[in-house]
């Protein structure tokens, strides 16, 4: 194995021993949820907001190395970021791993560039997907929320 | 370690598949994915393409040498095939899709017929979903009821209450002859007498029996029997419903169109005998074709002789495999009834990921729930990983297998 794909492997199981954010919020704006019924594999996700930022965020579920190790590198990057970032890193992601997308841009991907090497496991990306799946459901959720909070602002 | 078993070389049958003379990911291929599908031997591959070759025509339609000698193939494949697993006459092997459409075959044809609202059919939790969904969707239709066979720790069918389980009201009872997931062999016998006793017919789906052993209908006494090609180094898309034939000749078309006809007139039409009846349309005239070749393979072979190495192998492998760290094998531990399936989990590293390491090993096998989710939830799991054995499978295989699984624990170790 050479020197990257063994750092990557690296930083894929630290996450995956020593996941970050796995503790649920006290109080959520919203909330998302993702399985991969081949394998049984489930991701939640809790966001609290503070207008459209990220204020707090906090992965739950269980599932194989790559799933969780996905959602806690993800956790790490969201947090504190706008929803549009979040949005476009989240899609970034998802291009890079289904292979829809050309290079992608390495600064911005940074550590997630770790799991390039999962492409070739077309049952695994998924598995990395469902935490992404998840902040979308919570994404909708999210801007549900927002659309009726102005609704009632302008009552 | 010695690789032949009595009068069996498994080298010299691995040699016979070429799918498996293949390096992946760097490594010389362990296949141990047989529970899902076999590999098939040079001897299917090249009666598949002589058959598009030389052969290849519609069948029971035309009036040309071709057509001729495709008809004369496809239908001594049905009586080779009804040789195979003991069956009366050709009439009562009707070729399917596979075990699945066999099976629906029957929920919808003679279930739709005979079932009703105060009915029950007998089912058993270790089932794979396509003995369990069609009787769900039947039920659905009919109003009948839907009851369990339970397992016990092991993974064997507790029948200590067959005979409550299995009543008045019971219809029908549709068994696996050997579990796709734990791989246990099920004591059909008691099963089916009670069946009889009570006037409820018989289904047994022998899609991971009919590769590892001999089989005979008659002497057991079922009612249907369905079954794979695919998995008996076969090509996919063919299997076999066998049926009695006085209870196939009552029951209804499940497909309309041709070839299950005898006169269609303007408002409605008459049936063709068995066993058309039940093929409408061009059938898979290669496939049944290639069965053939492939249960002569296996024949040639014995299965005294598979029968034997898969004891050995598994008996190897449970010990093999026993020693390594963390490991955790589910069913049951009485060697002689179970098959050469074995599922397991290896400390607390998800299955997906014991799966990725042996494949980056050159180690295939099987992750998931494999179809049998009541048997997950029967063991409070969501997937195990699943290792299955065939006749090209060797002592060396189980050894990859085995550092394979070493590798994921020093990758997971803590």
């Amino acid at each position: 194995m050479n020197t990257l794909a063994s750092l990557h492997q690296q930083l894929i199981l630290d996450h995956y021993r020593n996941p970050r954010n796995k503790v649920s919020l006290e109080e959520c704006d919203s909330e998302g949820w993702a399985t991969n019924p081949m394998c049984g594999d489930e991701v939640t996700l809790q966001l609290s907001l503070d207008k459209d930022t990220i204020k707090g965020i906090s992965f739950g579920g269980k599932g194989c190395s790559i799933s969780q190790a996905a959602a806690s590198m993800l956790s790490v990057r969201l947090r504190g970021s706008s929803l549009e970032t979040a949005s476009l890193l989240t899609s970034q992601f998802t291009g890079m791993m289904n292979s829809s997308i050309g290079e992608p841009d390495a600064v911005f991907m940074g550590d997630l560039l770790a799991f390039e090497g999962v492409r070739k496991f077309p049952l695994k990306v998924r598995c990395a997907l469902l935490i992404c799946e998840a902040f979308q459901k919570a994404l909708e959720k999210a801007n549900e929320l927002g659309r009726r909070e102005a609704l009632m602002e302008d009552l | 370690m010695l690789e032949n078993s009595g009068l069996f070389d498994s080298k010299a049958i691995k040699a016979q598949f070429p799918t498996l003379s293949q390096v992946v990911s760097g490594k010389s291929l362990v296949y141990l994915d047989n529970a899902a599908t076999s590999q098939k031997p040079l001897c299917v591959i090249e009666a598949l393409e002589n058959y598009y070759r030389n052969n290849n025509s519609n069948v029971h339609r035309g009036m040309h040498e071709l057509s001729r000698r495709a008809t004369e193939a496809y239908e001594s494949a049905r009586n080779r095939m009804a040789l195979f697993i003991g069956a009366e006459s050709s009439e009562e092997i009707i070729w399917t899709r596979g075990t699945t459409e066999g099976i629906n075959l029957v929920a919808n044809s003679w279930g739709t017929q005979n079932l009703s609202a105060n009915d029950e059919i007998l089912l058993t939790t270790m089932e794979h979903h396509s003995n369990i969904v069609p009787w769900q969707l039947l039920a659905e239709r009919t109003g009948a009821t839907i009851r369990y066979i339970e397992m016990d720790a092991e993974g064997h069918l507790d029948l200590t209450n067959l005979e409550e389980l299995c009543g008045k009201r019971t219809k029908i009872v549709a068994c696996t002859q050997v579990s796709n997931s734990l791989g246990t062999i099920n004591p059909l016998e008691p099963i089916i007498s009670q069946a009889r006793s009570v006037g409820a017919l018989v289904l047994v789906d022998g899609a991971q029996a009919v590769p590892h052993q001999a089989i005979d209908v008659g002497r057991m006494d079922c009612d249907f029997y369905v079954f794979s090609g695919h998995k008996m180094c076969g090509p996919t898309g063919i299997g076999v419903l066998w049926g009695r034939k006085e209870i196939l000749d009552k029951m209804p078309p499940y497909q309309g169109g041709g070839e299950m006809i005898k006169l269609v007139q303007r408002n409605r039409s008459t049936w063709a005998d068995l066993p058309h009846k039940f093929e409408a349309g061009t059938p898979n005239i290669a496939g049944a074709i290639v069965l053939a070749r492939a249960a002569d393979f296996l024949e040639e072979i014995g299965f005294d002789a598979v029968k034997e190495h898969e004891r050995n192998l598994l008996a190897y492998a449970l010990e093999q495999l026993g020693a390594v760290e963390g490991i955790k094998i589910f069913g049951p531990s009485d060697q002689t009834l179970r098959s050469s399936v074995i599922s397991f989990h290896l400390g607390d590293i998800h299955p997906l990921d014991v799966s990725t390491i042996l494949d980056a090993e050159g180690i295939a096998i099987r992750v998931g729930h494999h179809c049998a989710q009541l048997v997950m939830q029967h063991l409070g799991v969501t997937v195990t990983a699943r290792a299955s054995f065939y006749l090209y499978n060797t002592y060396g295989d189980v050894d990859r297998l085995v550092s394979g699984l070493h590798s994921a624990n020093n990758i997971f170790a803590p």
